[in-house]
């Protein structure tokens, strides 16, 4: 990764070095040549230019190779490959930081930590995204106690429905956690626990998963795997399915936090598959083929695929279509695919959601290719429980995840709590459709909203948020007019938005606009503050 | 749709890490488990079923806990709290809950009997200590680095911080001369044996009090370990996990006191892992934290934990739980109590088998030297024992060739999972095992 950059700013120096060098060589030289007693420093200066050089490259490699993202086991004195070298990602990594931490040879210097944990993905504490959060909690809007304050748009949390799953838990709780002596009781759920989950939770998970994609296809408990909330979800399939080094291809726009649960720790890398507004920011699979023939020619291994359904931000549904040539794309490549579908039951619109699980079946040759990632911090409002899902039809994925799922497991009190709610039909049911509605509601006028000021969203059919169209209002057709209009957003209007930027958009002025964390009132009061930036940027060009 | 081509591979190649058996599952440490599992004792339905000695789990102070949650239980299930409830269900924050980080530094004070203090500030919480252990490993070392841990080690170890994290682990040999102490010779001897690797070595992993020993590490070899990381610039983990299980409350000294007392010259290489599993029974919750006095550890540590958050009820609960002074001051004395008067009962049940053990002080477990009963003096000797044990006497308990022990013949024997007259029915199977080998040697 920054041995792509560091080679281009260390060459200039060799440069340098090798001019000067040059000449203290050639002179004793052409003293030898001519016999004046050159012939000591001759062979003498070269040899020590050449000692230096090594110990330069030397001490060089060392650093290089600390910052390199090695094959797991190795010994540390192999090198990355070349052809790995350029990684548009992670461009942003302060270069500087991480040169600072790297252990300076003497051992009074600080201790350093590892190359891992200095290149934190782009996307770290200065990207929009976190300071977009940031500003939102020191100065959070509130309709009585602080109505200048910034309003949050930028979570795509639920809180819509919250007072359903309140409600119950009022009334059942306490029995849900305590119920019964035994395996059940709280000395059952305080013992060490089979690593992937109780098996009833497992069961009821299934079940729920069933009923928030419309009891078209039943999920298998044994096909399970929980974990500690998607984001885990996501890292350990990344783990699991690629090698250090290698790529996914992933189509753009997509949730930043991709770049952390993939990359990160991992070493893999993601390849943006570009989508355009043209095509409603469809996936083409013409585009994905591109990708994937100049990730070859890079020589970057690409080992699956990760869609989004409904996707983020633009809140697409893949259509079954579209499903099934995605699965005839990776067999053709025979790489996998991973289907992130954790708003499934968050659909609102008049399409229907199909799930990957529902073109796959048991006997199908392609099963092993496909894995689904799924969590309860959307569909049912409950992020903080922390509670993620892999689904795969590949015994040997749920094996290594299963194992792999120790290190991001699920409190077991919690497990208790949500058996006994998932496990009440009724409840569940009510929640799935009351939560539709509440979503639907809430979408249609926040998009009339921004169309009255002449903005306009693409159709979006699921999730809690809508990519609107801001480039009439930005003052440059680029990434820097995007962000210079995403600031005034947040201090002038007080409204904290995801820029397309943020999500590897490659059209500038796209902007996501996450509604569910409103109630009615608060979109008059959205609206007027977009206004008024709107006016502002309008009286400017 | 799927056309049948039985050329075409379907199933596209797996990663490395899934394939490889680093998880290390294939050992001694868990065959037993699994012959436990289809076989397990039971007082009255299975009394001669395999009893499990081989889990490190504390049952003998659970009724505390179970208590404190009956009586409490609108702290778990927001009976009265509606408001409470709507931030705890959407608080998916890396910084944790402030009470709970408060609530745990108080609690591993009181530990310590006050002799350190902990800053909440400088807490992050994980889901358990494996997700602890692993993370301070992706954070402290890169692909191919080691860290060093001295022998015998807890198990999990090596699936815990070389799986995912490509880390090696470098063994630290100590042996009975010196009690199973660390001794500088032995840290320097595998210092170099990491060097002639060419393998950086980042950071010293210790476990104290220690598994499997079960004994807590002197002052004086804490303050030569701690030593030895300053002098290589290396980083110092300590895995303090069974700080709340020593028997007595003096005898344990926290590497935290040792920073104190040197006005904590040389702290933001030291770093220690707590949890919950072990000191309050409660694995099943899975609570661990990171404790850090090194703040970019801590940064990003936290940003890391979004890989292995605790779920906002359970930190709600323990919030509450562990700032009940009344209940933590009491659990912690009498769980003390009960865990001293398990070891000298296992102590003394052994040594009527005229089988002897490990000066012990804490933990859940006891260091057994089983080595004159061996066939032969060897790791393949002790396996063998090992497998008698288990199939023929039908105890679960741990060879200390899984803990890289160098010397063959010891076992470790937990003795707090399970209930006294279980612990009785064990002792007398290894009293009448011994008898017979005595006899079996003597014919």
């Amino acid at each position: 990764m920054t041995r792509f950059s560091k080679s281009r700013s260390s060459k200039p120096e060799q440069e340098a070095r090798g001019g000067g060098a040059a000449m203290r060589v050639i002179v004793p030289l052409q003293g030898v040549v001519q016999g004046r007693g050159g012939l000591v420093l001759g062979s003498i200066i070269p040899c020590v230019l050449f000692y230096f050089l090594q110990l330069y490259l030397k001490r060089n490699r060392n650093d290089a190779d600390s910052e390199n993202e090695q094959n797991p086991g190795g010994p540390n004195t192999t090198t990355r490959s070349s052809s790995s070298g350029q990684l548009p990602e992670l461009d942003a990594i302060p270069r500087s930081l991480s040169r600072a931490l790297l252990s300076p040879k003497s051992p009074s210097g600080p201790v350093s930590v590892s190359a891992r944990a200095n290149g934190i993905v782009k996307g770290g504490a200065e990207s929009p995204y976190n300071v977009g959060l940031k500003r939102v909690k020191e100065d959070p809007y509130d309709e009585l106690a602080n109505p200048n304050g910034v309003i949050q748009l930028g979570l795509a949390e639920n809180k819509l429905s919250l007072d359903l799953v309140n409600e119950w838990l009022v009334e059942n709780a306490r029995e849900a956690l305590l119920a019964g002596g035994g395996e059940l009781g709280i000395s059952g759920i305080a013992t060490y626990q089979p690593f992937d989950r109780l098996m009833e939770f497992k069961v009821a998970v299934a079940e729920f998963m069933s009923q928030v994609m419309e009891k078209v296809v039943s999920f298998n408990p044994n096909q399970i795997v929980l974990t500690a909330g998607a984001t885990p979800a996501i890292e350990i399939l990344s783990f699991c399915l690629a090698d250090s080094g290698n790529a996914f291809l992933v189509p753009t726009p997509y949730y930043p936090g991709f770049d952390r649960d993939v990359k990160w720790r991992t070493g893999v890398e993601i390849i943006p598959v570009p989508c355009r507004s043209a095509d409603n920011f469809n996936i083409s699979i013409t585009a994905l083929d591109r990708a994937f023939i100049q990730a070859k020619k890079r020589g970057l291994k690409v080992r699956g695929i990760i869609v989004s359904n409904p996707s983020n931000p633009v809140g697409n549904l893949l259509s079954q279509e579209t499903l099934y040539s995605l699965l005839d794309f990776a067999r053709e490549k025979n790489i996998h695919i991973v289907s992130n579908e954790i708003l499934a039951g968050s659909t609102h619109g008049s399409e229907e959601f199909v799930s990957m699980a529902e073109i796959i079946n048991q006997e199908d040759l392609d099963r092993n290719r496909v894995h689904i990632v799924y969590g309860l911090s959307k569909d049912l409002s409950l992020p903080g429980f922390r509670v993620g899902v892999i689904y795969s039809f590949n015994n040997e994925v749920l094996a290594a995840a299963k194992k792999l799922a120790r290190f991001s497991s699920i409190s077991a009190p919690t497990q208790r709590l949500l058996i006994s709610m998932l496990s009440d039909t009724k409840f569940v049911q009510k929640f799935i459709k009351v939560n539709r509605e509440r979503l639907q509601k809430m979408y249609v006028k926040f998009v009339a909203g921004l169309k009255r000021l002449g903005i306009e969203c693409t159709k979006s059919n699921g999730g809690f948020y809508c990519w609107a169209d801001m480039s009439g209002l930005i003052s440059s057709y680029s990434e820097k007019g995007e962000l210079e209009l995403w600031d005034k957003l947040l201090n002038i209007a007080k409204i904290n938005v995801t820029p397309g930027s943020s999500c590897h958009c490659i059209e500038p002025g796209w902007f996501r606009f996450c509604f569910s964390t409103l109630t009615e009132k608060d979109i008059p009061v959205v609206m007027e503050r977009i206004q008024k930036v709107s006016e502002i940027c309008k009286s400017r060009s | 749709m799927a056309v049948l081509d039985i050329e075409q591979p379907n199933s596209a190649p797996l990663s490395t890490v899934a394939i490889s058996n680093t998880h290390g599952e294939d050992s001694p440490f868990f065959a037993g488990w699994k012959a436990y599992n289809e076989n397990p004792y039971d007082e009255l339905n299975n009394p001669s079923g395999v009893i499990q000695m081989g889990l490190a789990e504390n049952q003998v102070s659970f009724d505390m806990v179970e208590k404190y949650v009956e009586e409490h239980s609108e702290e778990s299930s927001w009976g009265k709290g509606a408001p409470g409830f709507r931030e705890n269900a959407l608080f998916q924050d890396y910084h944790g809950l402030k009470s709970f980080r408060q609530a745990m530094a108080g609690f591993m004070e009181e530990i310590r009997g006050g002799r350190a203090k902990f800053d909440p500030d400088k807490i992050v919480i994980t889901a358990g200590a494996t997700a602890a252990n692993e993370l301070l490993t992706f954070i402290l070392a890169d692909p191919g680095d080691a860290l060093l841990i001295p022998t015998p080690y807890y198990p999990g170890f090596d699936r815990d911080l070389s799986w995912r994290t490509g880390v090696n682990i470098i063994p630290i040999h100590c042996d009975s001369k010196s009690n199973f102490q660390v001794t500088p010779e032995a840290m320097e001897a595998a210092y170099k044996k990491a060097e002639s690797m060419n393998t950086k070595v980042k950071g010293i992993l210790i476990t104290n009090p220690s598994n499997p020993l079960g004994a807590t590490i002197q002052r004086s070899v804490m303050e030569q370990i701690l030593d030895f990381a300053i002098r290589k610039n290396i980083h110092l983990v300590s895995d303090e996990i069974y700080s709340g299980s020593t028997f007595s409350s003096t005898e344990f000294i926290s590497i935290a006191e040792i920073l104190e007392a040197r006005k904590y010259r040389e702290a933001e290489r030291v770093h220690i892992v707590y949890s919950l599993s072990k000191d309050l029974g409660l694995p099943g919750f899975r609570v661990g934290t990171i404790y850090s006095y090194n703040d970019r550890v801590v940064t990003t540590a936290r940003r890391m934990s979004s890989f292995t958050l605790i779920s906002s009820q359970t930190q709600h609960l323990l919030a509450c739980m562990l700032s009940n002074k009344e209940f933590t001051q009491n659990y912690i004395t009498t769980n003390r109590e009960r865990l001293q008067k398990r070891y000298e009962m296992i102590i003394n049940g052994l040594r009527s088998a005229r089988i002897e053990c490990l000066k012990g002080n804490a933990g859940l477990f006891c260091w057994m030297n089983l080595s004159p009963l061996l066939e032969e003096n060897t790791k393949e000797g002790e396996l063998a024992l090992w497998d008698i044990i288990l199939n023929e006497v039908r105890l679960n308990i741990s060879p200390g060739s899984s803990c890289h022990c160098s010397e063959p013949g010891w076992f470790r024997v937990c003795f707090a999972n399970m209930s006294e007259q279980t612990l009785e029915v064990a002792l007398r199977r290894i009293h009448d095992f011994v008898e017979e080998r005595k006899k079996g040697k003597l014919n």
